[in-house]
């Protein structure tokens, strides 16, 4: 191994740490900036992601069963994720502070019960075949240097899923409306866009995005029922970086993110480079207190 | 009003008259609660009058609690020796910032100004850029995290995640006797009395005003001439502070701190306390933190399984049900019974 296939292997690490942050983030970033709602159980929608991968692959086999698991772990949370924002949310808009201690209460409830119905040691997920081998890079400078498949495989699907929230964001008639409630609420509401309508399609589509994290999740780490508490708060933490509702902020941030805290792992250990992240995060809101990209806005009050 | 100053009296005799009646082991349940209902009065005056939200009240809990177990650890060494955990991590000088926790004085003054000084300094870094509201949340619950996973992996000079343990002595008390246990109590309920005497009176000064309206209307009160910043950093110490001394107390009463007992998830059932008594109430903070810590001691024994259903129903109900908690619940009980009919609302302009 020379200095550069290290330093490459690192940075590799630091991006597909940052892939999944970023799925586990968009979801976050999007109803954030539309509801001002934070949601606590985002993380348990990663956990549901892993355990309906882990249940499709049961069924299915291993073959089949993970691309099934895909589809089934985007629909279930998404399907998951509007019941929540009917039952919910709903009810508490405009009291942000209020949702993000119910939605935590609602997190308890699903940790427990995937701890009585899955135990509380957590569930394998094996790569299916088409995913167990390595990329390698022989004969080049990067000779010795093998990226594992299911790494290649998240960070390719953390690009597709941004890709395409990004064009419905940007083409299509359910992104129109997204971007004109975002900008302004009352008036788009007075247009005649159908603001509820908008939030419950933003909200099941964050987390639809967020299972589809946790099924990605499953094929590195055993699901587990706190396997969403381990990665809430980075996601949190990525979408205060990035600023409020914009997809360019959360990438730039999850890749900011995930970089650093594997860099830092390098240099310290886990538990120093939380403490450093932490830091840097309030020195950073310092000289931007909004965020990356920061909508420009003549409004006094935050709506 | 003089009826409701009679009744808080009552309360408070017979709170400290509680060691004559309640079997030990309520008593020093009863104790511990009254010890966190001191912390769960800071979070009243910060979220209820301040509109500021924690999600890491137990880091300040931890730096008090902290304070005192050190010196709790060197006073229960060996003289010249340095604590048993360290001389397991194969430490044998004691570091520096160990010293100056072997002078209880220093000790005590530590676990007041040390939170109180975290907090301020936080409050005043993410206050200053007028980041507010969820946002300060996230920053604080993450501190919850940086700070017990941090603690955790210096075994060596924190005892990792077993925290601090096994005193003999505290100040000069014997702490398995039962003197030492009522005097820790009534020292607690002093603490509360006056704890809750002083911040009421804080919430009834122009400083508590300006806090309120802080809350309500921030750019309104920057416009009427005051600067919102030294208000809200002043409130967060005041907060901290009393977590840190809540900390302090608990520590003595079960002998224990670790990192488990304020970490992300105790931090978050802090602020249910405040939220199922009432949030703009300073009395219901102190109901909502008996009732809850009881229900889930008797809860947690009966049906073990069942406390985190509990308390994540709890979470959800009393937000949207009763957002002003018991309290609340009560008062507008009271007012029914007080009118026959009730107060119809002035008819919205549809």
């Amino acid at each position: 191994m020379s200095e550069t296939t290290l330093v490459a292997g690192q940075l590799f690490n630091g991006i597909s740490v940052a892939s999944i942050l970023l799925l586990a983030a968009l979801g976050l970033a999007l109803s954030f900036g539309l509801m001002r709602v934070i949601n606590m159980a985002h993380g348990e929608m990663l956990m549901m992601g892993g355990y309906l991968t882990y249940l499709s692959i049961a069924v299915f086999g291993k073959g089949a069963g993970f691309a099934v698991g895909l589809v089934v772990a985007f629909v279930g949370t998404a399907l998951f994720g509007a019941l929540l924002e009917i039952t919910l949310i709903r009810r508490l808009y405009g009291r942000p502070l209020d949702t993000l201690l119910a939605t935590w209460g609602v997190s308890l409830i699903l940790q427990q019960a995937a701890r009585s119905i899955f135990g509380p040691i957590g569930v394998e997920v094996t790569a299916p075949p088409w995913l167990s081998g390595t990329l390698s890079l022989g004969g080049t400078v990067m000779t010795g240097f093998s990226i594992p498949g299911v790494r290649a495989f998240i960070i390719v699907l953390a690009a597709v899923v941004l890709g395409a929230v990004a064009l419905i964001i940007a083409r299509t008639r359910l992104g129109l409306l997204i971007r004109a409630v975002h900008e302004n609420r009352p008036i788009a509401d007075a247009l005649g866009a159908n603001t509820r309508l908008v939030d419950l399609a933003v909200f099941a589509l964050g987390t639809g995005v967020a299972g589809l994290a946790g099924s990605a999740l499953s094929l590195i780490a055993p699901v587990t029922p706190t396997v969403g508490q381990s990665y809430i708060v980075y996601a949190f933490l990525v979408v205060i970086v990035g600023g409020l509702g914009s997809l360019t902020g959360t990438l730039v941030a999850a890749l900011l993110i995930g970089v650093f805290s594997a860099t830092a792992q390098i240099a310290t250990s886990q538990s120093f480079s939380d403490v450093l992240l932490l830091l840097c995060v309030i020195i950073f809101m310092q000289f931007r207190p909004r965020g990356i990209v920061s909508q420009g806005s003549r409004a006094l009050e935050e709506t | 009003m003089i009826r409701r100053e009679l009744g808080l009296v009552l309360v408070l005799v017979a709170a400290a008259c509680a060691p004559l009646y309640l079997p030990a082991y309520e008593l020093s349940l009863l104790g511990r609660f009254l010890a966190l209902a001191v912390l769960a009065m800071g979070i009243s005056l910060i979220w209820g009058t301040g509109g500021i939200l924690s999600l890491g009240q137990g880091v300040f809990f931890g730096l008090g609690g902290y304070a005192v177990a050190m010196h709790l650890k060197l006073a229960s060494a060996d003289p010249g020796a340095v604590p048993d955990f360290m001389q397991w991590s194969g430490l044998n000088t004691l570091p520096w910032w160990w010293t100056p926790f072997g002078n209880p004085a220093f000790a005590i003054a530590a676990a007041v100004i040390i939170p109180g000084t975290a907090a301020a300094a936080l409050a005043y870094l993410v206050f200053r850029r007028r980041v507010t509201g969820s946002y300060f949340a996230i920053i604080t619950q993450a501190l919850a995290l940086a700070a017990t996973t941090f603690i955790i992996s210096q075994q060596q000079y924190t005892g990792g995640f077993n925290g601090l343990t096994g005193f003999t002595s505290a100040f000069g008390f014997a702490l398995g006797d039962q003197r030492t246990q009522f005097g820790l109590y009534w020292v607690t309920v002093g603490i509360v009395a006056v704890t809750f005497v002083a911040v009421r009176a804080l919430q009834g000064s122009l400083f508590g005003k300006v806090l309120l309206a802080v809350r309500d209307g921030e750019n309104r009160v920057r416009f009427l001439g005051y600067d919102p910043l030294p208000f809200k950093v002043i409130a967060f110490a005041i907060a901290g502070v009393l977590a840190g001394v809540a900390g302090a107390l608990v520590t003595l009463d079960l002998g224990v701190i670790s990192p488990a007992m304020f970490g992300v998830v105790p931090s978050i059932e802090m602020v249910i306390w405040v939220a199922v008594g009432g949030r703009n109430s300073l009395l219901g903070a102190i109901v909502g933190t008996l009732i809850v810590n009881f229900g889930k001691d008797w809860i947690s024994s009966v049906f073990p399984d069942l406390w985190l259903h509990v308390v994540g129903a709890v979470f959800v109900l009393v937000v949207t049900v009763a957002p002003r908690g018991i309290v609340g619940l009560m008062q507008s009980v009271r007012t029914r019974s007080l009118r026959l009919r009730p107060v119809t609302p002035p008819a919205l302009v549809e």
